[in-house]
């Protein structure tokens, strides 16, 4: 285990970009929520619906794809960075922490909802398992999230990019304003 | 497909060493606390679009000879935009993870987010059963 830093955006940025550049220049397009729709193709789901209905083995090479993220989830946490708390802004900590997220400023992630615990708290899987049906959802219909909009659409000029990512904006502070404050107080 | 892997491997170990993938980072961007999210995401638009420009103008190829596959979103389907970048969003505030960082905190440890690929995958199933009833 090294220890290192985490890396500061401008480091952050231009790698996303060399991902990007490096699979359109190899005849693919960087876009991860097409995998969901892959994924579901691939385990059978053309049986219900058209949309489904896809050579997913020419696409076979999202899977590849994910497998290497989270192995690189895996060599960050566990070769690199280690159990690392986040410096968030303080009064990001002091807002989280009145919302009931106590850990706030001492964690990589709320282990209310990604510790051991959150298992046997009916809530946090709630909130696991709701949050990710919106992902899959909102994904799907607007046919990109923040790979294939926010960074491939804008950076291509593509304008209606700029709807659904103004759409994530209005999507995310409601629910950051006026949902999760009434939640977290549920899980302790 | 090692190089594939190999890129994956390269954006997943980005998006955990830039704490992309911690629900605080994406909460702090939400309450607009931080420039890390911003920075991220707006220098990844300034040099994606110096690439998209340099590489049309200079008419990059792949290797085997074909344009790239740039992304065409038709305006048409606005609605489906909005509508469905407004749900992704809330799904982003509530697990603090988009598609790529949902596989992401999975590899990095953090058990529970299989839930979270579990609606993911729900999700997707039911836009495509209804797929034909949405605006678009």
């Amino acid at each position: 285990m090294l220890h290192l830093s985490p890396w500061p955006w401008y480091v952050v940025g231009p790698l996303i970009v060399i991902t990007m550049a490096s699979l359109l220049l190899a005849g693919k397009r960087f876009g991860l929520s097409s995998n969901l729709q892959t994924l579901c193709a691939a385990a059978g789901a053309d049986r219900l619906a058209e949309y489904f209905r896809i050579d997913w083995v020419s696409r076979s090479w999202n899977l590849v794809f994910v497998a290497g993220t989270i192995a690189g989830g895996a060599v960050a946490r566990y070769l690199l960075l280690g159990d690392h708390a986040v410096a968030l802004n303080p009064t990001t900590v002091e807002g989280l922490q009145s919302m009931g997220i106590t850990d706030a400023g001492d964690a990589f992630a709320p282990a209310a909802l990604f510790s051991a615990a959150a298992w046997t708290h009916p809530v946090a899987i709630a909130m696991l398992l709701v949050g990710g049906i919106l992902v899959g959802l909102g994904t799907r219909w607007a046919n990109g999230c923040t790979s294939g909009h926010a960074i491939s659409g804008l950076s291509a000029m593509q304008w209606p990019s700029l709807i659904a990512v103004i759409g994530f904006f209005i999507g995310g502070l409601a629910v950051s304003h006026f949902v999760l404050p009434s939640l977290f107080p549920l899980l302790s | 497909m090692t190089r594939i892997f190999l890129l994956g491997l390269l954006f997943g170990v980005t998006l955990t060493m830039g704490e992309v993938i911690s629900w605080f980072r994406i909460q702090e961007m939400f309450r607009f606390e931080s420039f890390h999210m911003y920075g991220v995401i707006g220098s990844a638009i300034v040099l994606g679009a110096v690439f998209h420009l340099v590489a049309r103008r200079l008419r990059w190829k792949t290797a085997e000879g074909e344009d790239l596959d740039i992304y065409r979103y038709p305006a048409t389907e606005w609605k489906a935009y909005l509508i469905g970048g407004t749900i992704f969003g809330m799904g982003w505030a509530i697990t603090g993870a988009c598609p790529g960082p949902l596989f992401i905190t999975f590899g990095a440890g953090y058990w529970p987010i299989l839930v979270a690929i579990l609606g993911a995958l729900l999700g997707t199933l039911i836009y495509g059963v209804m797929k034909s009833k949405l605006p678009h």
